[in-house]
């Protein structure tokens, strides 16, 4: 079950309301932050995306899994408009989102990172992390030649991008590029990163993938830390345990289209999750106790 | 220098009540010369027009004789601009297309055909006619898209050899590959070498593609891609680098080989022949014709063939295809050597039909972009199809711009379309994250 | 031979009229393709637009070089914009294909026997251009050093001109690094994280275009009043390769990087050229000619711009903690 241990008062919160909700595809969640009706995006003939209903309840920490090509990171890019729909509205905090362009939808509060870590080699740490931050003065081409309309406000990014560094221990690496941090310190960055942009919502692609074992825990601790400090958290991630560990609800995808809904436990129960996992991946075995899927390896890129 | 001559001949639309109709005609002379001359369809010289010959730093104007015959002589081959002086044709007689009375021609060794439209009594309300036709502006007018369909659909072709490949590799490799014009010139100009060692074009041009698919094709990727692949050269970086090897390529052929155009020694001067109010030389038709099989086979080979089908799913996606146990790395290999032949055989083509020189694929490559971009970039129909468009394009835009102006027309065109459709015609749109 | 001549011409050009010229362009490029990532292969257009711009008023209307320098302004960002509106929403080749296109527009337009009557056509334009620049020389007479000479009317330009040069790489440094150069830099290494984190890239990758363009153009106006001649085919693609060289060889996103590289350029490229042509003339080489000395030039340039972009994109000087990072 969802781990119990140092649970901070924000995951109770979320795991109080969550249990009161019905486990099924679809279903309203008292305060959602992210409401998607009816999103369809085809490639070819192919529906890669068919999600009739789905929202996000605001606080949670929200793990959406399914196997490869289940059109996870899709949803992403069509939720984060990096992508455009064939059909289909969602709202963000109550504000249409459908046509937004991806820069506004980042400002909005809906921050994304990406299955394959951007970090921007030739820019060193720091500045990468002040990179996120929104409503620069300096960032004005004619302002850039009047440096004292910035300065201060510079200043104060640097501490903000200090701080977040130092919560992720990756201070004494400020000055390095970011080139040459490993896989695993790349995504520690690009999650600090986003979180300069002072998301409300903040959507983790695959997390995991491809992070040194070493740094899991760490990793899953400032997660969590994340939700304490107020914001929500959705994520796509093929390793199990991770999102039984951390998630409050799990959203199941399958070829394109939303199959189940629930707490992590009672989901990876679900005979058609089960399925769905075993119709993608033959070889895969399952056994029958409570945890029931085995973590699974790789990812789509 | 050596001895050469060109010969223009201005060939009426036979639906024309009166046209030009000249004899080729040698000119004994050191020096090129442009000449031809005037005939009525009733064979009678037509006396007293005024044409003038202008290229950069060269103008030359003559009078047709009394036998209907002139001649200019011009310091070099190149690029000329005829202009038939519209005031001084007989009485009653125009030129169907006023745009027509300026053309630019190039001229080489050999024979070159320029049509000029023709036709009696400009306006009818006059009913000025001299008996030898009726309302004919429009038959010319129908007569001259019917040539320039004709030779945008062969320029199409030819233009499809070339743009075929550079897709695939781009398809394959993502790789924009700004080199891909000398694959073109290196093919025509080993053409050149065997057949300037006594081997007859017949054989020396499927002996060049060979060749050239594999030393400038094969060669080219396992000598210089595959290694930047290895080293993880990013596709902007590459694309810098096609434009240095471009670079060092065509200068290393007008190092070597000189920058005075050069024919093959056989099928160079072609007599054309008509075909309703159309003219082709038998050799276009031919070429165009094998052309058009080379690409259909190429079609084939990418929807039948086992490797074909590996390429088609590593255009698709290179890591999903790797991981499916396809040799990626054998399927570039295999492009590139494709490509370059099919740019090699471009080459030839365009060396029989005009002439060979150092920048000869240059002139060629923003058309192949042209083509490639309006059909869709990775897309192998969409080269195809886009190749012919801009064929046709740029033929019957001369009905409207100066000749001149055509390949500006062409990517002019290019730039509205990725206005309006960015994916090309054919394409699809890309997949982020 | 006469390897004084060798040397005096060679650095009397790699700091001449010319060198200011490409350093212009370059510094254009560096902003587009060093900083930004911007593949602009049409570079030469906007130095087309700056030259002609000047041709067109200062000759052909018979107005003043300061209408002539707003104006060419004023063109080079309109041709951003026609540039930049349908490519800059697509992937970087488009940019590339489009913009190098647009330099062959440009020049066949320049060219064309229809607009003859403003562009001068083939012949291009000649003429005095900028007297009112020239007649503002302080200068008495020619400059005459040992290895340095320059006509009193080169030296004004070209103290004016690297005095113009040092103004806008005081500004270029402030900008880069700024917040705003900060944004251009991340688009370079990745677009869509830089949209991720709420910039709008479309506006920044428009204004590098812009100002890059603007570069160019400043050199295209040098180039009309330092030669008092513009033709069509000095405009040619090869230009903007030139100006990529020089861009690689100072090492690309370094803001002398466009001054080293023009000056190491044109010194290579003279001294190569006069090398040649002593050599040729003292019998040494028989298997050239004189001609061969244009080809073997731009072959040298073909390979420096291969194997700079392959080996040290970051510049002949470049610095080994970046070379490490190279790869991606």
């Amino acid at each position: 079950m969802a781990a119990s241990d140092r649970l901070g008062p924000r995951a109770l919160e979320a795991q109080a309301v969550l249990g009161q909700v019905e486990n099924r595809p679809g279903v309203p969640k008292p305060d959602p932050i992210l409401v998607a009706d009816d999103v369809v995006r085809r490639f070819g003939g192919l529906a890669a995306v068919d999600v009739e209903h789905v929202e996000v309840q605001r606080g949670s920490i929200t793990a959406l899994i399914g196997p490869n090509g289940a059109g996870k990171t899709t949803v992403f890019n069509l939720l984060t408009g990096f992508d455009t729909p064939d059909s289909g509205d969602w709202t963000f905090n109550g504000r249409k989102l459908a046509g937004v362009a991806p820069y506004k939808v980042a400002r909005l509060g809906m921050v994304r990172t990406f299955q394959l870590t951007k970090a921007l080699s030739r820019l060193t740490v720091l500045d990468n992390m002040r990179l996120g931050a929104t409503s620069q003065r300096g960032e004005k081409i004619w302002a850039s030649w009047l440096p004292f309309l910035w300065r201060s406000q510079e200043e104060e990014i640097t501490t903000r991008a200090r701080g977040l560094l130092d919560r992720f221990s990756m201070l004494p690496k400020e000055a390095d590029f970011a080139g040459s941090l490993s896989g695993g310190q790349r995504k520690l960055l690009e999650m600090a990163r986003a979180l300069m942009v002072g998301p409300e919502l903040i959507m983790l692609d695959e997390p995991m993938a491809g992070v040194n074992p070493a740094l899991t825990q760490s990793l899953l601790q400032h997660i969590k830390g994340i939700r304490e400090e107020g914001a929500t958290v959705l994520f796509v991630e093929h390793d199990m345990d991770m999102v039984h560990d951390i998630s409050d609800w799990v959203i199941v995808m399958a070829q394109g289209r939303i199959i189940a809904e629930g707490p992590p436990g009672v989901v990876m129960k679900d005979p058609s999750v089960i399925d769905a996992y075993l119709g993608a991946h033959h070889t895969k075995a399952l056994t029958d106790s409570g945890e029931s899927l085995t973590t699974s390896p790789g990812g789509e890129q | 220098m050596r001895r050469r001559f060109a010969t223009v001949s201005m060939l009426a639309c036979l639906l024309a009540a009166l046209g030009f109709l000249a004899a080729p005609m040698a000119m004994a002379a050191d020096d090129v010369a442009i000449v031809g001359t005037l005939v009525s369809p009733d064979g009678k010289p037509v006396v007293g027009v005024a044409i003038t010959v202008e290229a950069e730093g060269f103008s030359q104007a003559a009078t047709t004789g009394a036998d209907g015959k002139f001649s200019i002589p011009v310091p070099k081959g190149g690029t000329y601009q005829v202009t038939v002086d519209e005031t001084t044709l007989p009485a009653g007689v125009t030129l169907a297309n006023p745009d027509d009375a300026s053309r630019s021609i190039l001229v080489l060794n050999g024979q070159k055909r320029l049509l000029f439209k023709l036709s009696v009594g400009g306006e009818s309300t006059n009913g000025s006619s001299d008996g030898a036709g009726t309302d004919t502006s429009d038959n010319g007018l129908v007569g001259q898209v019917s040539q320039l369909l004709v030779d945008g659909v062969l320029f199409g072709i030819l233009i499809a050899l070339g743009a075929v490949g550079l897709n695939l590799i781009f398809g394959t490799t993502g790789l924009t590959n700004f080199s891909h014009g000398e694959l073109l010139t290196l093919g025509a100009f080993t053409a050149i070498v065997l057949n300037e060692l006594g081997i007859n074009i017949l054989i020396a041009a499927p002996l060049a593609v060979v060749i050239s698919a594999l030393l400038f094709g094969w060669g080219q990727n396992k000598l210089l891609w595959k290694p930047l692949r290895r080293r993880r050269t990013g596709l902007i970086a590459s694309m810098v680098v096609t434009i240095g090897l471009a670079i060092t390529l065509r200068y290393t052929i007008l190092l070597l080989f000189g920058g005075s155009p050069r024919s093959y020694q056989q099928f160079a001067g072609q007599a054309g022949f008509e075909i309703g109010p159309v003219s082709v030389t038998p050799k276009s038709l031919i070429l165009a014709a094998i052309a058009s099989v080379a690409i259909a086979a190429t079609v084939l080979w990418l929807q039948r063939s086992r490797i074909g089908k590996a390429t088609r799913a590593v255009s698709d996606n290179p890591a999903l295809a790797s991981a499916t146990g396809i040799d990626v790395e054998r399927v570039i290999s295999v492009v590139w050597t494709l490509g370059a032949g099919l740019a090699a055989f471009a080459g030839i083509y365009l060396g029989l039909t005009q002439d060979v020189s150092w920048n000869m694929g240059q002139r060629l490559l923003l058309v192949m972009f042209a083509a490639v971009t309006l059909g869709g970039l990775g897309t192998i129909y969409g080269a195809i199809v886009g190749a012919l468009v801009v064929g046709m394009f740029i033929q019957l835009s001369t009905l409207i711009i100066p000749t001149e102006m055509k390949t500006v027309g062409a990517l002019f065109l290019m730039i509205v379309i990725l206005l309006v459709r960015p994916q090309g015609i054919l394409g699809r749109r890309e997949r982020v994250g | 031979m006469d390897l004084g001549f060798v040397f005096g011409q060679s650095i009397t050009q790699a700091i001449g009229v010319t060198a200011i010229i490409y350093c212009l362009a370059a510094m254009g490029v560096n902003m587009q393709f060093g900083y930004t990532g911007l593949l602009n292969f049409g570079q030469v257009a906007f130095v087309a637009v700056g030259a002609y711009s000047v041709g067109v008023i200062v000759v052909t209307l018979g107005l003043t070089l300061w209408l002539a320098i707003p104006i060419s302004i004023f063109a080079s960002v309109v041709l951003a914009l026609v540039l930049g509106i349908p490519t800059l929403r697509l992937r970087a080749d488009y940019l590339a294909i489009v913009t190098i296109a647009a330099s062959e527009i440009v020049r066949q337009l320049v060219r064309s026997i229809a607009l003859r009557d403003v562009l001068g056509g083939a012949n291009g334009i000649n003429g005095k251009m900028g007297q009112e620049f020239h007649d503002l020389n302080p200068f008495p007479a020619d400059f005459e050093l040992p290895f340095l000479t320059y006509t009193r009317q080169d030296l004004w330009v070209v103290i004016v001109g690297w005095a113009l040069i040092a103004v806008l790489t005081l500004l270029i440094w402030l900008l880069v690094r700024s917040p705003w150069g900060r944004v251009i830099k991340g688009i370079r290494e990745d677009e869509n994280a830089v949209v991720s984190l709420g910039k709008n890239t479309y506006v920044y990758k428009m204004q590098a275009l812009i100002l890059g363009g603007l570069l160019g153009t400043l050199g295209g106006v040098i180039w009309a009043v330092a030669k008092q001649s513009v033709q069509p085919d000095n405009f040619v693609p090869d230009v903007t390769f030139f100006a990529y060289t020089i861009v690689l060889l100072g090492g690309a996103a370094r803001v002398f990087g466009p001054i080293i590289g023009a000056i190491i350029f044109w010194f290579l490229l003279v001294f190569v050229g006069e090398f040649l042509n002593q050599a040729i003339q003292a019998g040494w080489l028989d298997f050239l000619e004189p001609t061969d000395i244009g080809p073997i030039r731009f072959i040298l340039v073909g390979i420096g711009l291969m194997s700079l972009m392959i080996f040290r994109p970051q510049g002949i000087f470049g610095d080994k903690k970046e070379l490490a990072l190279d790869g991606r």
